[in-house]
């Protein structure tokens, strides 16, 4: 299975088991999704409770908020997660405030997912990864899949969270990897990491499409100088898995945040501080980031943009020659 | 499947008629009863009983807003919108829903709340955050209660709109036969949330009642300068929605509207767009100084057509009521209204703790640690003899 059908399983396995579990956005009916995630839900589930909606993001995200606050599951999909810019009073002053601003009365527990990130040339509103906006907000959860299987498991333990969630979903993953992925009813913890490679020397805490490429640089580094180097695929982005981060560098003493996102402001920064305020002692060397630049994603050159081997490695042999 | 069955069809001309309801309504003003309290449209059959007990609702608003104004300026409560001159939208609006209908208004509704259940204590306690507020310290000026699907309004305007709609398909998709409002200004209007909504529902004939509280006034913007629109409710003509503009201080007439949207919407034939015209004969909030915008006297000049006193007329008129009679229902709900001022002045504040909890289900990592932080910090405060507030 890829991600792709992943995630269809995962609503389609949902839908089945709770009747409150609806999906809307745009062209999800017959269309599917322009990346047909939810092709074919229409024809099990029928046009009430997989609907196709008018182009207003703002409408889908808060309508959806109206549906939870009645007691429905509402998963709504962002065509593009670039495109949720003119939701996020919706998302960010009512879906994750709703329980704080209605003194613990109502809640609005809707799951938003939707296409996100960069390589397949999609250009500056087709390509970003925006999650520090919702990890910034208290009352989001932040997820991001990067294997088929997690995506399953993490959609299913979304839908069934008690908070809202932000579902991001690297589009370049969609189709690129196939691995087995049960057809039976299975759930991934929200706020717990995976550890994509085990190492000594050094830990590269990432996640989405990012992972591959840490995992690729992990190779050369180990090819070239025998450097051990752990990947943890951070899955949940918030609330983190800090037990996990704190877990492997207690092996390793050396810290590199890898992410798509801008540098600025991005969650590798909260990450450093938390490993600089609660545990410096373990640091052997500087902590490292390898990010997005700080600008609008490029059309043109993303592989240049977006942090690659080169990139990775650059910053890998500056830690360990520390 | 198929859409088009020719390629004429989206090119065909559309008349009025084509609208499928009467956009005259989004342009007159319904009214049956005139400000000095004449019946001006004796085909509306009128529930007397009702109307006394909707003017009993709008006197009880009016003392409770004057309270929650004294006691802002003494500094019990931190802010306040004051409902003077609009107690007949929220009011007779409110009226039109049963107990299992939903209501999710805006700030500056308090007729609205009494209505749909909420007690002037569990309003006071909310408008003094104390121990007892429903909402816990969230924020101020608004008010809600989940027992009788009064949902808390959200400080920004408008933002509640398209949760009515979604509340309103949900309960289609589960096919209960719940109806939702949502009151809001005409500030609002301006707003995404509201076209989104508008759209919404009337793509999907969503079981809803949108209520424009049209007071003049958003801030320091006239209404004639928020929109270029001759009317409000003609927005919602462009999105297939009926919509009826109605003078907002004839109680009877909002009443009777709001009643037969909320009948349309729970016999599935979708929504509606109801302007209700009045006027907001004070500030803002509490944090408003109308003065630095609007001429004083105008809002003398709109005393002439205050709500209440034309309902009072008008049951004078019909001998339902006498002078003696209305100042003992005056003075009833004044002293009944200060006993409960005065029980929940003195009920202790929330404790510290609300500050960080109802952000999730269970509170995260982060927040733990912030607890054990916020526990500290009060600890030193008391050794440094600072105070909490």
């Amino acid at each position: 299975m890829n991600m792709v059908q992943a995630l269809n399983s995962a609503l389609r396995e949902e839908m089945r088991r709770d009747s409150r579990v609806v999906v809307l956005g745009e062209d999800v009916g017959r269309r599917g999704g322009v990346f047909l995630v939810t092709e074919g839900l229409i024809d099990e589930f029928g046009p009430e409770r997989v609907i196709d909606t008018p182009l207003t993001e703002l409408g889908i995200v808060g309508v959806a908020v109206g549906m939870a606050l009645y007691g429905l599951k509402p998963v709504a999909e962002i065509q593009f997660i670039d495109f949720i810019y003119e939701a996020l009073d919706q998302l960010l002053s009512e879906a994750a405030k709703m329980r704080r601003r209605t003194g613990g009365m109502y809640s609005a527990p809707i799951v938003v997912r939707g296409p996100c990130c960069g390589g397949v040339r999609g250009g500056m509103f087709h390509s970003q990864s925006p999650e520090s906006y919702f990890i910034h907000t208290a009352g989001l959860i932040t997820i991001m899949p990067s294997t088929p299987y997690d995506a399953k498991g993490l959609l299913k333990a979304a839908i069934r969270s008690d908070d809202p969630v932000v579902f991001l979903e690297p589009k370049v993953l969609y189709r690129a990897i196939k691995e087995e992925v049960p057809e039976e009813d299975y759930t991934i913890p929200i706020g717990k990491a995976r550890v994509a490679r085990e190492g000594s020397d050094v830990t590269i805490v990432t996640w989405g499409a990012m992972v591959y490429q840490a995992l690729e640089a992990a190779k050369l580094a180990e090819s070239r100088h025998g450097w051990d180097v752990e990947v943890i695929d951070l899955r949940t982005l918030f609330p983190f898995d800090r037990d996990a981060i704190i877990a492997s560098l207690e092996k390793t003493g050396r810290l590199m945040i890898v992410h798509e996102a801008p540098r600025t402001l991005g969650l590798g920064a909260e990450i450093a501080a938390y490993v600089a305020e609660n545990a410096i002692d373990l640091l052997k060397a500087p902590i490292a980031r390898v990010t997005g630049f700080d600008t609008p994603f490029p059309l043109v050159h993303e592989k240049l943009y977006m942090p690659n081997v080169a990139r990775i490695y650059m910053k890998l042999s500056k830690i360990m020659g520390y | 499947m198929r859409w088009f069955y020719s390629t004429e069809w989206p090119f065909r001309e559309y008349s009025i008629e084509d609208i499928g309801f009467d956009i005259r309504r989004a342009l007159g003003l319904f009214r049956v009863v005139d400000e000095n309290g004449e019946v001006v449209r004796e085909d509306i059959e009128v529930d007397w009983d009702k109307v006394v007990e909707m003017y009993v609702y709008m006197v009880r608003a009016r003392i409770l807003d004057d309270w929650i104004l004294r006691l802002q300026r003494v500094g019990k409560v931190a802010l306040h919108a004051p409902n003077r001159g609009q107690e007949a939208v929220g009011v007779g609006s409110a009226m039109a829903l049963s107990r299992e209908d939903w209501l999710i208004p805006s700030y500056r509704e308090l007729g609205a709340y009494l209505v749909k259940g909420m007690t002037e204590e569990e309003i006071l306690d909310r408008a003094m955050a104390n121990v007892d507020d429903l909402l816990r310290g969230s924020e101020f000026a608004v008010y809600g209660k989940r027992s009788v699907n009064l949902v808390p309004a959200p400080v920004p305007v408008g933002n509640q709109i398209p949760h009515a709609v979604g509340v309103a398909m949900a309960a289609k998709i589960l096919k209960h036969r719940v109806v939702v409002m949502t009151i809001f200004g005409d500030g609002a209007t301006s707003r995404g949330h509201f076209h989104a909504a508008l759209n919404f529902a009337g793509v999907f004939k969503a079981p809803v009642v949108f209520v424009i509280q049209n007071n003049q006034w958003a801030i320091s913007m006239p209404a004639r300068r928020q929109t270029a629109s001759v009317t409000f409710a003609i927005k919602g003509v462009a999105y297939g929605v009926p919509s009826v503009r109605v003078d907002g201080n004839d109680v009877i007439a909002v009443y009777t509207v709001a009643r037969e949207a909320v009948e349309r919407a729970r016999r599935g034939e979708g929504p509606t767009l109801i302007e209700a015209v009045t006027y907001r004969m004070g500030p803002h909030t509490t944090a408003d100084d109308p003065g630095k915008y609007r001429d004083p006297e105008e809002a003398k000049l709109f005393e002439r057509v205050d709500p209440i006193a034309r309902v009072k007329k008008l049951l004078i008129k019909k001998g339902l009521l006498d002078e003696e009679s209305d100042r003992r229902i005056w003075e009833e709900w004044s002293s009944r209204i200060e006993d409960v001022v005065k029980k929940c002045y003195n009920k202790p504040p929330l404790p510290v703790e609300v500050i960080l909890e109802n952000v999730y289900s269970k509170p995260t990592w982060n927040l733990l640690e912030q607890a054990e932080e916020l526990r500290e910090s009060l600890k030193v405060m008391k050794e440094l003899g600072l105070e909490v507030e």
